[in-house]
């Protein structure tokens, strides 16, 4: 069965990046433009994988990590975070939050398609 | 595909900008800790992505303003006229990056332009960091995926212990994955640390309890190990290189206690990679020593199936036994007694799955002879059919294999028959011309699935509702799901087969094969794709001698019903008995089900109680409840056959011994909630 990945980023071109390099790897890619439109999608599209922005409007990634991990359809999944801030503090924040690992900005498809196999076997 | 993502970029990229640039102006009159935090995304957003898309000198540029904003946004630098010229020039040299269109000589050019440096200079005097100590943007930290360089050490073995944080599993991680990627580097050898397993009644499957003991045999050096455990910083992880004088042994004796350390441990773990139940369960302080597996050579003894027999009964007249004992014990209420008891029942249950494993036979046994009958079945229709049997090392009791053979074999010579055409009609629809039929057995949790499966022409729903109509089985406007018209095959009655041809056509139907299989307390089921093919799956215990049963009284009388079908037990709702609305229906929460007063079927004639029971019970996907007086309680069944003269009633499948001496019934729930089911199709129908 295809698995679904939900990719939440406020940028519309790192949205198209993480679809126009997953989708030809046999994923089919949802996308969201904060963390509570990501909520709504973790529920209704029940990806395998979601991989989320941290600085966004309205919900930033720490806060939608937190929430989907008390959240039914968002325990056991994993969740890579995406980071410009390759800042410790940020790293550990989003891991208490229950994030599974991090990529940091800027990365290429090569790197996403390596964090995704390793996270999704 | 990518340029797809520049093209957002760039567009996004501008109405960013333009977007900022109201938001300086904006800053003149108003400062809100809203804009800031939006005018810093934006600027966070250009830097991040502007590398990603081949606008490196963009986003280098754009970090030194970034890097302002945060500054704003911390308080510490405060916005005056000054940092709004700034920014508002700032803003302008980002459009002229990005009309240059990406990357280049150009875009180097202008970044060291004495224009771009000004604007620079004056951003990191506000920010006070010096150039050099900006992070070269566009370097890509070695991270997860990113297979270091291989240490040129040669082979090396690592001794890795790995304990994940308590909610790993909850966030996401997945330490199988985390072994096969272990496995990639090299030969690895996997052991458990179970120590932390709680009790299985205290286990919460969400959380990580195992720890893992990796020795690892590999080329890759340290960092290409430590790089497999990138997510896991949270995790407790040692990494140690093995010098040849340690043995893994010696190593492993001063751990706490670990399964058995055959690689296969690994596949093993469930996807989800909690600890399975019956994992914990089977071995809640297990011996290292002890379990390790040694050598053992497996030696058999041939005995006669007889004996098995007659162990088989004994074993089934203890369980009887030990059922009285726990009633009296019961009665008695001595805590020493009640301590025997206790092992006595234990003792008995592992004496019964002995037993019963000793029962166990490869269906292989019963595969092996459809190879002939399928070469020689073919032969005689002058088709070309392969057999290709799968899961034959999978063990069933031997009884349910002799029972199951004929049905079998009747099923074979269906597929065989009606299923697979001749090689000439199957080119003429461009399939190959040899057909193919699968038989293939796996266990299932407590169940056996076997299944039987053609490539031929498939069932004819239609056919088979002319057919159905014809012998009154249905109402000729009954409007039925495909699914529903391809399991008329099963009823009494009916046979497809235009011309009873000397292969199937022997009197024996699909109806015969279904009794036998429900007789099993087991269940068939059909799927069926017009010039495709058809699967037929039998769904069957793994053991018919002893079953868990539930016990209810109907009056006098006690039943017992297999808890296998059993889904759950609610109360009687006695007004919609009385309603009498002629529908027999429950409402269960959102669902209606029918429902069948068994003291009515059972020809019982004490008054029913007050508040009555109805268990509810599920086969085949079909519920329907069963109303009794009382439910008494869960015990071990031993399945005695019933005597000739009582084999046909329907509704029964056998009778058992209680603890008390006294004989009690056992339901066959396939029958009766088939009866209820057609009830419900049909409205209403006097009960028995």
């Amino acid at each position: 069965m295809t698995k679904t990945i939900l990719a939440i980023d406020d940028s519309k071109a790192v949205r198209d990046m993480v679809a126009f390099t997953l989708e030809p790897q046999g994923f089919r890619v949802v996308s969201a433009e904060n963390g509570a439109d990501g909520l709504q999608k973790l529920r209704s599209e029940r990806p395998a994988l979601v991989i989320t922005d941290l600085n966004m409007p309205v919900m930033n990634g720490i806060d939608f990590i937190s929430n989907a991990r008390r959240d039914a359809a968002g325990t056991g999944v994993p969740i890579v975070m995406l980071t410009t801030e390759s800042s410790p503090e940020m790293k550990a924040k989003g891991k208490a939050a229950g994030a599974t690992g991090w990529i940091n900005k800027p990365f290429d498809t090569d790197k996403l398609i390596a964090v995704t196999r390793k996270l999704l076997g | 595909m990518i340029e797809q993502a520049t093209e957002a970029f760039v567009l996004e990229a501008r109405e960013l900008l333009a977007e900022l640039e109201d938001s300086f102006l904006e800053l003149e009159d108003d400062v809100t800790s809203a804009r800031i935090d939006e005018i810093f995304r934006a600027l966070h957003t250009v830097k991040g992505s502007g590398s990603m898309f081949g606008y490196t000198a963009l986003s280098r540029f754009t970090h030194h303003f970034e890097n302002a904003y945060d500054l704003v946004r911390d308080g510490a630098l405060q916005v005056e006229r000054d940092l709004i010229d700034l920014s508002l020039a700032a803003r302008d040299l980002m459009v002229s990056f990005l009309d240059l269109g990406g990357d280049g000589p150009e875009a180097e050019a202008l970044l060291v332009s004495p224009e771009v440096s000004a604007i620079v200079e004056r951003l990191s005097n506000l920010t006070g960091t010096s150039e050099e100590s900006i992070e070269a943007p566009g370097k890509v930290e070695a991270d997860a995926g990113e297979t270091a360089a291989p240490a040129p050490t040669g082979v090396q073995t690592f001794l890795i212990r790995f304990t994940p944080a308590q909610d790993a599993l909850r966030n996401g991680m997945r330490p199988d994955l985390l072994m096969r990627e272990l496995a990639d580097l090299g030969k690895i050898q996997v052991s458990l640390d179970v120590s932390a397993v709680p009790r299985l009644t205290e286990l919460d499957p969400t959380e990580a309890v195992l720890g893992w003991i990796v020795e690892l045999e590999t080329a890759e050096g340290r960092e290409a190990v430590e790089d497999v455990f990138i997510f896991a910083d949270d995790a407790d992880l040692s990494i140690t290189e093995m010098t040849p004088e340690i043995s893994v042994e010696e190593t492993l004796a001063t751990e706490p206690p670990a399964t058995d350390s055959a690689e296969p441990a690994v596949a093993q773990v469930p996807a989800a990679a909690a600890p399975a139940p019956s994992q914990a369960a089977a071995q809640p302080k297990p011996e290292p020593k002890a379990k390790l597996p040694t050598a053992a050579k497996s030696e058999s003894i041939r005995v006669t199936s007889s004996r098995l027999d007659d162990m088989m009964d004994a074993l089934g007249e203890l369980v009887i036994a030990q059922a009285r004992l726990e009633a009296v014990s019961e009665e008695i209420s001595d805590p020493t007694l009640e301590t025997v008891v206790e092992d006595v029942q234990r003792l008995v249950m592992g004496l019964r799955d002995a037993t019963l494993s000793i029962r166990m036979l490869p269906i292989e046994s019963v595969f092996g002879k459809f190879r002939r009958v399928v070469r020689d079945l073919s032969a005689d229709l002058g088709k070309d059919i392969r057999l290709i049997t799968e899961g034959g090392e999978t063990e069933i009791d031997k009884n349910v294999i002799d029972r199951i053979s004929e049905p079998l074999v009747h099923m074979i010579r269906n597929s065989v028959d009606h299923g697979l055409e001749t090689a000439e009609d199957r080119q003429a629809q461009g399939k190959t011309p040899q057909g193919s039929l699968w038989l293939s057995a796996c266990q299932e949790g407590g169940e056996i699935l076997v299944s039987i499966e053609d490539n031929g022409k498939g069932l004819d729903a239609e056919a088979i509702r002319a057919r159905a109509i014809e012998r009154e089985l249905i109402d000729p406007e009954a409007e039925l799901s495909e699914q529903d018209l391809h399991h008329l095959i099963f009823e009494p009655g009916f046979s497809t087969a235009k011309v009873v041809s000397s292969v199937s056509g022997r009197g024996v139907g699909m109806d015969a094969v279904k009794t036998t299989i429900d007789a099993l307390g087991g269940s068939i089921h059909v799927l069926s794709r017009a010039g495709q093919g058809t699967r037929i799956t039998l769904r069957l215990p793994v053991t018919m001698a002893i079953i868990d049963g539930l016990r209810v009284r109907l009056g006098e009388s006690v039943y017992v019903i297999p808890l296998s079908a059993v889904e759950e037990c609610v109360e009687m709702d006695e007004a919609e008995s009385k309603r009498d609305s002629g529908r027999s229906l429950l409402q269960i929460r959102d669902e209606m089900v029918p429902y069948l007063e068994l003291d009515a079927l059972f020809g019982q004639t004490a008054k029913p109680d007050a508040g009555r029971r109805v268990v509810v019970v599920r086969v085949d996907g079909m519920r329907a409840g069963l109303v009794v007086d009382d439910i008494l309680g869960q015990s071990q069944t031993v399945i005695k056959g019933l005597s000739a003269y009582h084999k046909d009633i329907p509704g029964l499948g056998g009778a058992t011994i209680l603890g008390d001496g006294r004989v009690a019934l056992i339901i066959d729930v396939a029958t009766l909630i088939r009866w209820a089911e057609t009830r419900r199709d049909q409205g209403p129908r006097k009960a028995a």
